[in-house]
């Protein structure tokens, strides 16, 4: 029993957590959660009975006195004609179910992503998600990279695009999936109900590294929503010590800067994630690594055997250099 | 007898499919790695009637390697090489797609120019990219005058193009870009 139950447990432990579309702390995500439930109990209930009636067909002796050629079938049984009428019925009864729940789910859909109060581009690129938090005001914008912060209870619209492949976007928690195709615009609505930490994943396969393309996603309280978006409009802050220093000069003066954008500084490369906040994040490179001083310096010092195939190049750093970038990046908080 | 003849040449043929299958090996990381590689770039600007210097041995890893000149396609847009050369027809910056090279259309000559830059506007661009990349760039840009095998090139540009695809690129022979001029 207690192996059973433990079995149990083991398997639902896979439907937990911050990757799953069972969690329902978005509206969306919570709609399907019914939808689910509805048609699972319609559809159990109707595979039970076809079931026990083919059961029951089987187990039931040929009755001899039930000639097929009299083509008199209702004198030897009453029962048939009811139990049709009532098979009938309860088809029609469960068919309706389920394309009321549908239009309903759909309805509250389409309501939840009718009047969006925050708006943001999210760009695939093998094999990482660039952010934008489109405003207005330009100066109120913020692009950030495979991480989005989104304060809860409002309602959100995700404008996807692609700079490459198709790939398709994915936070289980909160919504189900949206693909983001080359050379179009789609778009896709989340409204976040409970704070936590989730995982969002590409969920179309992309090349090499589809696996390792996850997006982390924060949905917090409006006013740490506000405080976090407040530091992110922030420019990058000065080197203070030697060692900073050199590795700002190497960063802003070689090879990272033809990618990578460090706002407040001169490295304004616009073709690899945004490095302004970069200590901030909690992962590296797409939630392949935690972030930490040691996976920085791995992740820096050879990102080739770290998520092999992905487009940053291993350059190659001497020590000296090595140890002033990273000191350098764990600044910018 | 035939029966088993039949069947063993069906295997052959079937292995020999396979073998074909096996195009390449991708290079992640280029080697030797940039920390042990030998800093310096054989200058390959030679003066008028002069030989050629002999070719890098690096050469053969990226020539005709599909993955490099995907690569080097990408970086080609990313590092807006598109700004002057544009896809090939040239504008502020020399036409690529013909057979002319001032400097020469060897991929190790053409990597050079990458690397060190040219007059007139090319910038250098060491330091800046690694040599890898370089080579990847250099390896895509032959490709706009059909010098690369046509099983290796993509056969789709990402860009809007009224020119025919890369697999069907004539091939330009290679000259001096003063040759016609004389």
């Amino acid at each position: 029993m207690r192996r059973e139950g433990l079995l149990a447990l083991l398997c639902l432990s896979g439907c937990s957590g911050a990757q799953t579309a069972f969690g329902g702390q978005g509206a969306e995500d919570a709609n399907f959660i019914q939808l689910f439930t509805v048609f699972m109990i319609v559809c159990t209930v109707m595979y039970l009975l076809v079931s026990a009636a083919l059961i029951v067909a089987v187990w039931r002796r040929r009755r001899t006195a039930m000639v097929v050629e009299d083509c008199n079938h209702q004198a030897t049984s009453g029962v048939v004609r009811p139990a049709l009428i009532g098979w009938t019925a309860l088809i029609a009864i469960g068919l309706t179910a389920l394309t009321l729940v549908g239009f309903f789910t759909d309805r509250s859909n389409a309501r939840n992503g009718s009047h969006p109060q925050l708006k943001l581009t999210v760009t695939a690129n093998q094999w990482w998600w660039d952010v934008e938090y489109d405003w207005a005001d330009v100066s109120k914008s913020v692009r950030t990279a495979n991480e989005i912060h989104l304060p809860v209870g409002i309602p959100v619209e995700v404008t996807l695009k692609s700079n490459d492949v198709i790939h398709s976007f994915w936070i289980p928690n909160l919504a189900g999936k949206q693909d983001l195709i080359p050379g179009r615009r789609t778009d896709a609505q989340l409204l976040p109900r409970k704070t936590g930490l989730y995982r969002g994943q590409c969920a179309e396969f992309c090349g090499t590294q589809h696996a390792q393309m996850a997006l982390d996603v924060t949905v917090e309280s409006k006013a740490d929503f506000e405080k976090w978006y407040g530091a992110q409009l922030q420019t990058a802050p000065v080197p203070k010590t030697p060692l900073q220093l050199a590795g700002y000069r190497y960063i802003t003066t070689r090879e990272c800067a033809s990618c990578h954008n460090i706002s407040g500084t001169s490295a304004g490369g616009q073709v690899a994630p945004d490095l302004t906040h970069f200590a901030s994040r909690r992962s590296i490179a797409a939630g392949t690594l935690p972030m930490n001083t040691g996976n920085i310096y791995g992740w820096v010092a050879d990102p080739q055997s770290q998520k092999p195939g992905n487009h940053m190049p291993t350059i190659g750093l001497k020590a000296d250099d090595l140890h002033g970038i990273v000191a350098y990046l764990e600044t910018l908080k | 007898m035939s029966l088993r003849f039949r069947n063993s040449t069906a295997l052959l043929a079937l292995a020999a499919a396979l073998w074909g299958c096996n195009r390449e090996e991708r290079q992640t990381r280029g080697k030797p790695l940039g920390e042990t590689a030998t800093a310096a770039m054989p200058d390959t600007v030679y003066p008028g009637t002069g030989n050629a210097p002999a070719p890098d041995p690096r050469a053969a890893q990226y020539e005709g390697n599909a993955s490099a000149i995907a690569q080097g396609q990408m970086l080609y847009n990313q590092m807006n090489c598109v700004g002057c050369h544009f896809h090939g027809g040239g504008g502020m910056g020399v036409a690529l797609m013909d057979g002319k090279w001032r400097y020469g259309g060897r991929i190790d000559q053409i990597v050079a120019s990458i690397d060190q830059g040219r007059p007139n506007g090319m910038p250098a661009w060491r330091h800046r990219l690694t040599e890898q990349q370089m080579w990847q760039l250099a390896a895509y840009v032959r490709t706009l005058s059909g010098q690369e095998r046509k099983d290796a090139v993509s056969a789709r540009a990402d860009e809007v193009s009224n020119t025919p695809p890369q697999t069907q690129t004539k091939r330009e022979p290679l000259m001096p870009a003063d040759s016609d001029e004389q």
